[in-house]
């Protein structure tokens, strides 16, 4: 069935797939829009690195701390080669997605954005990526917009141009967006977005959360000055975020988390800071899982990003088609999969999300069920709440069958 | 099996629920929400000589959560309003039949419980606001 990509083969590399749950049913995961699985391999080289070369990195000068700096380093040039971004110095390590958003509105955003400026987001936006530029512009008297997203999930340029040069609005800053929708799985066309952005001299942060982890990502080609993703959402490690930031934009930025590792000299009365990228990583990294993350991204390539991207876009085609003949109820979000990434939100009429997640649960199927971080957009919908099922690279056609099954037998329970 | 979780009962209450809606001017008026899943739950109460003398819940949800705010205004309807001191989680969780709930959805169970001991707390601290301290304990319900 697989011609690009053999699921049961990859499904042998993932040992919590062959857990039983408590009544013995096997695990049919469907949350990976919130974290995906870890292979062995990434298991593996995390406890090696903690049973071989533990050591901190950038510092001591025997073999084992040189390894573990190697292979730290190793990884942000492999990220770098990932999303093909210039220079390795333009890869910053975080914790997460969000703190990667925190990193640009603390520095470059307390820097640039001023009284009367505005920022541009949409109304699709994950929690991190709205707070952060709320409190920002709360404290500098700027202003928030919102870029809104139609009843098929999708926003429009004419709008965001609107937007961009309404009068009296302040001047646009910056344009924060998610380049996939983690509740509506609407890809949205950045290379678009950004240069109309550009024209304008407007910089674009574009939130890869949910993008790269599931399609090629080019920095080069869709020109982003900011991008952040999170290594826990594409079979790596928690702990392990990424900020990608344009080099001749990183080059002006302060620092953000000040102490050791991210300064070259240090006196009484002053500090000059490191070089890039160090500048940006205070303190002791998450070494082990920076490791664990290269791992992940050598599994990846592996596989291919357009074959996990076609994989996705077979699965979700039959995800949206089983939903949509199962009777009241609604889905979110674009109806053609080609303008989707791989998971589904959905209400079914007269059962609250909850609710079903706890009657899928008996089947072993894990979905989320929610706000999922999205609020303004839940406000705009009209909802409190909506389930999602969302898949990755070892997911088939026989979990959704299951899951399908499973909501059948929530209807049947509510009887609807 | 969630065909416990989902008797007839509880099925009833959020289709059926008791006591849902406003009360015109009401003595108290409370609400709040669970983060985690977003069920928001409003409470109004009339109060007389210290008796619930009407009761009634708002509020958007799963069934868990609006069946045991129904089930709780049933509970406490004309019932001296110091009874919701006494009311514990063990009570709710006992009436509602479900004593064995995940962690995550005893708290959509308790969401009503929680917000009547808010109302009741702001009660008596908006007419005696020197007891405060004293009141400050009395709506935790984990
Ligand atoms: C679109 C989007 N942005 C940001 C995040 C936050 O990611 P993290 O929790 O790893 O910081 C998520 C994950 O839930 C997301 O889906």
């Amino acid at each position: 069935m697989q011609a690009l990509l053999d699921v049961y083969k990859i499904r042998q590399d993932f040992p919590i797939l062959n857990r039983k749950l408590n009544d013995g049913k096997r695990l049919v995961y469907l949350d990976n829009a919130a974290t995906t699985q870890k292979p062995k391999e990434v298991i593996d080289s995390i406890s090696r690195y903690y049973s071989e070369y533990n050591s901190n990195i950038h510092r001591a000068v025997y073999q084992i701390a040189e390894e573990a700096t190697q292979e730290y380093e190793n990884t942000r040039e492999k990220i770098r080669k990932f999303i093909n971004a210039r220079y390795p110095e333009e890869i910053i390590f975080t914790r997460n997605t969000t703190e990667s958003i925190n990193l640009v509105a603390y520095t470059w955003g307390n820097s640039n954005i001023k009284k009367g400026n505005k920022v541009i987001l949409t109304e699709y936006e994950h929690h991190s990526n709205i707070v952060p530029w709320q409190t920002l512009c709360h404290n500098k008297g700027a202003k928030v917009k919102y870029l809104e997203v139609d009843d098929d999930g999708y926003i429009s340029l004419e709008d965001l141009e609107v937007l961009i040069s309404q009068k009296g609005g302040g001047k646009t800053k910056m344009i924060a967006l998610s380049e996939m929708s983690n509740v509506l799985g609407t890809i949205f066309p950045a290379r678009e977005i950004i240069k109309l952005a550009h024209e304008k001299e407007i910089p674009v942060l574009l939130d890869g959360a949910q993008s790269v982890p599931h399609m090629k990502t080019d920095v080069q080609q869709t020109d982003c000055d900011f991008l952040a993703f999170s290594a826990h959402k594409m079979l790596g490690p928690t702990g392990v975020g990424v900020l990608y930031v344009k080099k001749e934009i990183l080059e002006d930025m302060k620092p953000f988390i000040l102490g050791g590792d991210m300064i070259k000299e240090v006196h009484k009365e002053n500090t000059i800071f490191n070089d890039l990228p160090y500048r940006f990583e205070g303190g002791t990294p998450n070494i082990a899982d920076v490791i664990g993350f290269s791992a992940a991204i050598d599994y990846l390539n592996r596989i291919g990003m357009e074959n996990v991207r076609e994989h996705e876009h077979k699965m979700t085609t039959y995800l949206l088609d089983k939903i949509q003949n199962i009777k009241s109820t609604t889905i979110y979000g674009p109806k053609n999969a080609k303008d989707r990434g791989g998971l589904v939100s959905f209400n079914m009429e007269g059962i609250h999300p909850h609710d079903c997640a706890t009657i899928l649960n008996d089947y072993g199927v894990a979905i989320r069920s929610g706000h999922h971080c999205a609020q303004v957009l839940m406000e705009k919908l009209d909802i409190v709440a909506s389930s999602r099922a969302s898949i990755y690279i070892y997911n088939t056609n026989e979990e959704i069958d299951i899951l399908i099954e499973a909501l059948n037998h929530a209807r049947r329970i509510f009887d609807i | 099996m969630s065909e416990d979780i989902y008797r007839e009962m509880i099925l009833d209450h959020y289709r059926n629920p008791r006591n849902k809606g406003k009360i015109e001017e009401p003595d108290i008026r409370i609400n709040d929400s669970n983060p985690l899943c977003g069920d928001e739950i409003s409470i109004d109460l009339k109060v007389e000589d210290e008796i619930i003398k009407d009761i009634k819940f708002d509020g958007r949800g799963c069934a868990i959560s609006q069946a045991s705010a129904s089930m709780l205004t049933e509970m406490v309807s004309n019932k001296p309003l110091t009874t919701i001191k006494e009311i514990t989680k063990d009570d709710i969780l006992e009436n509602i039949g479900l004593t064995n709930l995940g962690p995550a959805r005893i708290k959509c169970a308790l969401l009503s419980l929680k917000v009547l001991k808010l109302g009741m707390v702001k009660y008596y601290v908006d007419k005696d606001p020197s007891s405060a301290d004293e009141m400050k304990d009395q709506s935790k319900v984990f």
